[in-house]
């Protein structure tokens, strides 16, 4: 499991770092924040993005791709969190077109992978239905009327569901709530009539939304993978999912450390830089430390899921865990170690903060995944 | 390359020829062989082994043939190596003199110094012990106090060292010493070779908290020590220090491959105390988070571990990874220790009273050994005050 970058990779993160900080800086985050823009993400970056290629990051060479792999995708995501980069590239790439590579008929695939590589087609998945992350407990129905599929249900926490053109549904076709068996993935254009969507603002100044199917009618080709089967397919999706957002993390973690230990660094105070004394080199030091542990846990998850490794969910709960924790913490301290000036606005650390506890809650808190841990462990 | 794969078949068949059966079984403790002029053996199979490997050289492979060593490439020691893992083979001899004495020795000595040392340690006939730590000079060596004075044809030492492994079991002893003491504080200090048989020496064990008595105080009084005992020049042993340090890591990690795993596995252990519900989850649920996050944090460890050594293979190195190894797997045995006292509830609170399982036992007692983690070789504060200058280059 090589949790070193290949030179086209070192290369790829070369390029999207450049990119990022000249195209898309913090700035732009307030932008969208503070003219309450519509989407939620500039357009023209996604096409930037698109022109660079970075949808096709993970599909296969068939449908446009380049075949970076995961630990490509890894260090895009890394950069992203670094710059706070709003972009559909989580929603749309990681979930949405990993469901239709990983689940769809290849009709599906030909129709879609397409438009999603050229940037024409956003996708959201909808999974979430309480305040807590827990995919098994989907009770969205799917009801088969002589052969005509109803959806009717309530999703929430839908990442970029406002603004995506087709929604991924996770709901129940058998079985009840809690069954790991019975669910199903249908793909629902976000205009069909039934769906209403209302947009949810995050503390982060992303968006997601609510979404309530009422009586949604939707055809059988518009079910991906076997109805009833979905549990492989959606744990595979969520997988990744975890593993790709605990890589956004870890750049947006090692960026907010960055700029603490630079103030430590700058700032003066009895006459000297605060970064001499003792007390917060010792705090510096155990974050580091921990970033380190986090860093080498979501870089070996990267490359399980480029290796097929049987241990995948293992490592996306271990890594999730480790960096929901470190960035919990490091943010923490960043704001401290910044005195007063940490809780203003003006400085960007504030907005570490916030996407640390919002990033803390997608696809599972720590509680979630620790849980997880355990019963893949076997007590 | 036909070489290399003759060489890797020879050793190999040499290694089935001449290994006992007995010398094939996981190492313990109590059967290590270590060097020195009290050396005894358990059982006749390991003194044979011990002398069929040191009349090869094989105890040192990848020393000089002149001064007894195996004289091999680097290639060929580490294929010795391998095939002694895959065979199973003990180790047939434990030295700090293998591991970390000779290779500075080879590095720093005179030819008379190697010539008289190093076969020595390659035999097993002197066993070695370090002697830098002071009762005042523990985290800040430098401020080493034990003194050599030059009376013309010999160094009078006198002074006392702390925390020497097995002094008691040892003959020479490597040291530390001021031979300046208006200089500022690195540059008066000098290293140097004393036999511990010398009159005025006296090793004294100390017992530690979980009873143990493997370290030992050292005094030395009025010693006499010959000057050609001197490794490297007068007031630069720091330097010579220095070096060896980096072959004390080496052993580090030498040790670590070749310590008898003690403990079993904590998940079954917890099984074991805590027992289970009725869907298959720990019974105690504080515990259970406590054994998952005690897991998620060793299992990052050893993928730091992992990823160091990846660094290293494809030379891409960042600095800062190798820093923080130590602090975070010692603080995190200490944290599984102290988690396995909680699971054991009352059956992990004695290392005495029969009443306790052997296994129960020592686990109590490595409880307490393993409070020296975050002391010994760099304390813990020592590591963040490394990492703090050398990786995160905070101001001083």
């Amino acid at each position: 499991m090589s949790m070193v970058l290949n030179e086209e990779q070192r290369l790829l993160q070369d390029t999207i770092d450049d990119f990022l900080s000249s195209n898309a800086p913090i700035e732009q985050l307030r932008h969208l924040r503070d003219s309450h823009d519509e989407k939620g993400y500039s357009i023209d970056l996604w096409q930037q993005l698109t022109d660079l290629g970075i949808p096709s990051i993970l599909m296969p060479e068939e449908f446009g791709g380049f075949g970076f792999g995961f630990k490509g995708l890894g260090a895009v995501m890394q950069q992203m969190g670094r710059n706070l980069t709003a972009s559909p590239l989580f929603s749309t790439v990681v979930l949405g077109a990993s469901t239709i590579e990983l689940g769809g008929t290849e009709s599906q695939q030909k129709a879609l992978l397409p438009s999603i590589s050229a940037g024409q087609l956003t996708l959201a998945l909808a999974v979430d239905e309480t305040h807590h992350h827990q995919p098994l407990n989907s009770a969205t129905s799917l009801l088969d009327q002589d052969g005509q599929l109803i959806i009717t249900g309530k999703k929430v926490f839908v990442l970029d569901g406002h603004s995506a053109d087709k929604l991924v549904v996770v709901a129940r076709s058998s079985g009840n709530t809690g069954d790991p068996e019975g669910l199903s993935l249908v793909l629902v254009d976000s205009d069909a009539a039934g769906v209403q969507i209302d947009r949810t603002k995050y503390m982060d100044g992303r968006n997601a939304a609510n979404i309530i199917f009422n009586n949604v009618l939707v055809s059988h080709d518009q079910v991906i993978g076997d109805l009833g089967k979905a549990r492989t397919i959606l744990q595979k999706v969520l997988d990744r999912g975890v593993i790709a957002m605990s890589a956004e993390m870890l750049g947006g973690c090692q960026e907010v450390f960055d700029r603490t230990l630079q103030y430590l660094c700058d700032r003066e105070q009895f006459g000297v830089k605060i970064g001499t004394f003792q007390a917060l080199q010792h705090r510096a030091a155990l974050m580091f430390c921990q970033i380190e542990r986090s860093k080498s846990a979501v870089l070996s998850a990267l490359a399980s899921i480029d290796e097929n490794s049987s241990d995948s969910s293992l490592q996306a709960s271990l890594a999730k865990t480790l960096i929901n924790d470190c960035y919990q913490h490091v943010s923490n301290e960043a704001i401290q170690m910044h005195g007063g000036m940490g809780i203003t606005d003006e400085l960007d650390i504030g907005l570490f903060l916030k996407r640390a506890r919002v990033s803390m809650q997608i696809l599972g808190d720590s509680d979630f995944h620790k849980n997880r841990y355990a019963e893949l462990n076997g007590y | 390359m036909e070489t290399i794969e003759k060489f890797r078949l020879d050793t190999r068949d040499w290694l089935i020829a001449n290994c006992p059966e007995s010398q094939r079984q996981p190492i313990i403790k109590d059967q290590q062989i270590w060097g020195g002029r009290r050396r005894s053996f358990y059982c006749e199979d390991a003194k044979l082994w011990f002398e069929r490997m040191r009349d090869r050289g094989w105890t040192a492979p990848s020393w000089p043939t002149q001064y007894g060593g195996g004289g091999m490439s680097s290639e060929q020691a580490k294929i010795l190596d391998q095939e002694m893992k895959a065979l199973g083979c003990r180790p047939a001899l434990y030295d700090i003199g293998l591991w970390m004495f000779g290779p500075a020795l080879l590095e720093y000595g005179t030819e008379e110094q190697k010539q008289e040392h190093i076969p020595k340690i390659v035999r097993g006939e002197i066993r070695w012990a370090q002697g830098y730590s002071e009762p005042s000079a523990g985290s800040d060596l430098a401020s080493l106090k034990t003194r050599a004075e030059d009376k013309g044809d010999h160094f009078l030492v006198n002074g006392t060292k702390m925390w020497t492994t097995q002094g008691d079991k040892s003959d020479w002893i490597f040291c530390l010493v001021r031979t300046d003491n208006d200089a500022p504080k690195q540059q008066g200090i000098s290293f140097l070779l004393i036999d511990m048989a010398t009159e005025g020496v006296l090793a004294r064990p100390m017992e530690l908290i979980n009873g143990d008595l493997e370290f030992c105080q050292t005094f030395f009084d009025d010693v006499k020590v010959p000057k050609n005992n001197l490794v490297g020049k007068l007031n630069e042993g720091w330097s010579v220090a220095k070096a060896l340090l980096k072959y004390e890591r080496n052993m580090m990690s030498i040790m670590s491959s070749i310590v008898e795993k003690e403990e079993g596995d904590i998940v079954a252990i917890a099984k074991h105390y805590v027992g289970l519900d009725s869907s298959g989850k720990l019974a105690n649920n504080s515990l259970r988070s406590q054994l998952t996050e005690h897991l998620m944090r060793a299992q990052g460890d050893a993928l730091n571990a992992l990823r160091l050594y990846q660094q290293h293979k494809s030379g891409v190195v960042d600095g800062g990874l190798g820093l923080t190894l130590k602090y975070l797997s010692t603080s995190e045995q200490q944290h599984k220790d102290e988690l396995l006292l909680a699971i054991m509830g009352n059956r992990g609170l004695s290392w005495h009273d029969p009443i306790f399982s052997k296994s129960e036992k020592k686990t109590v007692k490595n409880w307490a050994y393993n409070k020296a983690h975050t002391i010994a070789g760099g304390t813990s504060e020592i590591q963040l005050n490394i990492i703090a200058k050398k990786a995160l280059q905070l101001p001083s």
